[in-house]
């Protein structure tokens, strides 16, 4: 049977999607236009001027070694946050699975600190690991740590790390849980009397099954990693110490709301959203397709 | 090759509940054993726990003459084909049939032997490089069977293989199971609740309902003479007519004993039988109400004053027509009584 509408005048399904078409170009082509226009401005000081420049914006970002020391550590931190929070996650949705006493509240509470806005999610770690307040601070320091994530750089990316890591568990979590629950019990009992030990079942049949959720959540880790750190890096380092946990997106707000470049500002907003659909394209052309099974 | 031995085995779930009340029964080397009842009977339960897959409460189960009650399902050496087969959808079929034989370390070049020999018996060879989902139905069923023989176990068990597939299929895999297992001699427990499926794969069929065994025996044994009125009614297609034997009486079947509380005929021995009933058989007088043709043979509804829905099956098309009043004999060797209630069989 064909489904197709057919409508009296031609204009009626313009009508009809342009409330929606209407949402998508103001809140989002209309801003990034605007991101576009304004990465190609230059603003004198005082704001009193603004002339057109070209690429110059851009060429003077790539020439700056802060700006790519930015892109190797946003890189950096988005790896280590994907690895850590989607293995974690994964050991715990394995354990999760298993039918225990009281499986419900704990596959509740692995769920709860998704609902923890990030920013509050920094405090909570800044509160653990503050050198002077810190709880775990002073066990570190006990085992003869010098723990300051105030001045050391590498401490402050652990603890950015850390809680970044933290909040995306629970989110991980709940896809894997999902994911295993999906797996038919006969296809891991066929396993068992096939001769595979739990270890060998899981990387032989259950992993392998999982693998089209692993790869959606690498993507949507590293988006995450990208921007939803920022609350986190705000409210515990604010990019410092000496820029050890500025990332792209936290050197767009340094840039350009604190320190007034708007157009460099713009420039990298412009390299942040090549990045960001890049990552969706392959998203949607290589793993949907291929990873399947 | 080995024998199934268990022993009054039980199975109660944590919540209290009784899934298997004691259960023991004997499956001789190569024999083909098929479990069938009602679902919710305990067959599946009781199959899972011979495969390891389910612990057992209480007795045992041997397996080639080894107590298996706490041994691994892998150790067990027995294969299993699932209902929904179970195949792994992200291997090849080749890689489904050789799985089993990698984890235990079998030689690469006699997998591939093993591999091979069982493809080209189910006739699976062209499919070996094709994943599950590329795959019909039936031709799943040949590599779950292909991934069971292809380990040379000492058991195979089947649970409900079959129910997934269309009824013509159904009939050629049973058929072809059938001959399978006579070829190769391997043990079999067989879980079904298709009693025709039952009927023709059994050399030993146990009916079960309840959580207990109603009867073991040859297929046709339980047939002839079924123990309870539980099994007169799940063997046999379609089921044997029971009827009441209160107070006014029925069908004027005389010199039963005392115990006697229901007398079972079949639908095929029953017969339109001219005047009068055979001496101590069964006569019953019958409205008919419907006819179903089938063929070979036809289907007679008749209802009957105090037992209600009657059904007779004759040879042919020849039948009454709707609304005729007839009367349906029986001979008396044909009767099966039972006591009252329905527990137990009476020979007359």
């Amino acid at each position: 049977m064909q489904k197709q509408s057919f409508f009296q005048s031609p204009l009626l399904p313009f009508l009809l999607i342009a409330p929606q078409v209407t949402i998508v170009l103001v809140f989002f082509y209309w801003p990034a236009i605007q991101a576009v226009w304004q990465s190609f401005l230059l603003q004198d000081a005082f704001g009193l001027s603004t002339t057109f420049v070209g690429f110059e914006n851009y060429v003077h970002l790539l020439h700056e070694p802060g700006y790519f020391d930015a892109i190797v550590r946003t890189f950096a931190f988005s790896a280590m946050i994907a690895l850590l929070s989607l293995s974690i996650a994964l050991l715990l949705a394995v354990m999760a699975d298993k039918p225990m006493r009281a499986g419900g509240i704990y596959r509740t509470l692995l769920i709860w600190p998704y609902a923890v806005a990030p920013a509050v999610a920094g405090v909570l770690w800044i509160f653990m690991l503050h050198p002077s307040l810190g709880v775990l601070a002073r066990g570190l320091r006990a085992l003869g740590i010098d723990w300051n994530p105030l001045l050391n750089g590498d401490h402050a990316a652990i603890l950015v790390i850390a809680a970044a890591t933290w909040k995306q568990i629970s989110y991980n979590f709940l896809f894997f849980l999902a994911g295993l629950q999906s797996i038919p019990r006969s296809i891991i009992e066929a396993a068992a009397i096939d001769g595979a030990g739990p270890t060998r079942r899981f990387w032989t049949v259950v992993f392998p099954l999982l693998s089209p959720t692993v790869f959606f959540l690498i993507v949507v880790n590293i988006v995450y990693a990208f921007f939803d750190t920022f609350g986190i890096i705000d409210a515990t380092t604010g990019g410092g110490p000496s820029k050890a946990t500025e990332t792209l997106v936290y050197k767009v707000y340094l840039d350009g709301l604190l320190g007034g470049n708007l157009g460099s500002s713009a420039a990298q907003s412009v390299i942040l959203m090549v990045i960001v659909i890049a990552l969706t394209a392959i998203q949607f052309r290589y793993v949907e397709r291929k990873v399947t099974y | 090759m080995a024998n199934v031995t268990l022993r009054d085995v039980r199975k109660t779930y944590a919540g209290g509940v009784e899934a298997i009340k004691g259960i023991s029964l004997e499956v001789g080397d190569g024999q083909f054993c098929v479990l069938v009842g009602p679902s919710g009977c305990g067959k599946s339960t009781l199959l899972r726990m011979i495969a390891g897959l389910e612990t057992i409460t209480g007795g045992e189960i041997d397996i080639g003459e080894r107590v298996v009650n706490n041994i691994e399902p892998a150790d067990r050496d027995i294969a299993m084909v699932f209902q929904n087969y179970a195949l792994y959808p992200h291997m090849s079929v080749y890689n489904n049939m050789a799985y089993g034989l990698r984890n235990r370390g079998m030689p690469k070049a006699a997998i591939d032997k093993r591999v091979r020999d069982a493809a080209q018996t189910l006739e699976i060879g062209a499919l070996l490089d094709r994943k599950p989902r590329q795959l019909s139905g039936g031709q799943r069923q040949r590599v779950a069977m292909g991934r069971a023989i292809v380990r040379q176990p000492k058991v195979f068990l089947f649970d409900e293989p079959l129910s997934n597939l269309d009824a013509k299929l159904r009939i050629a895999m049973r058929v072809e199971i059938r001959k399978l297992q006579r070829r190769l001699r391997t043990t079999s427990v067989y879980v079904t609740h298709d009693q025709l499926e039952a009927m023709t794969l059994a050399d030993i069929l146990v009916v079960m309902n309840g959580g207990v065994v109603e009867q073991i025996g040859k297929p046709i044994e339980i047939y002839r003479r079924p123990e309870t009125t539980f099994v007169a009614s799940f063997i046999g297609a379609p089921p044997m007519n029971l009827l009441s034997l209160g107070s006014p009486s029925i069908g004027g079947v005389s010199g039963l004993p005392a115990a006697a509380g229901v007398v079972g005929v079949r639908p095929e021995d029953l017969s339109f039988g001219g005047s009068g009933a055979p001496s101590g058989g069964l006569a019953l007088d019958l409205q008919v109400e419907a006819v179903e043709r089938i063929g070979a043979e036809t289907f007679v509804y008749g209802h009957h004053a105090n037992a209600g829905e009657i059904l007779v099956r004759v040879p042919g098309e020849a039948a009454p027509p709707i609304g005729e009043a007839v009367t349906a004999v029986a001979p008396r060797a044909k009767l099966h009584v039972f006591t009252g209630d329905g527990r137990r069989r009476i020979d007359i």
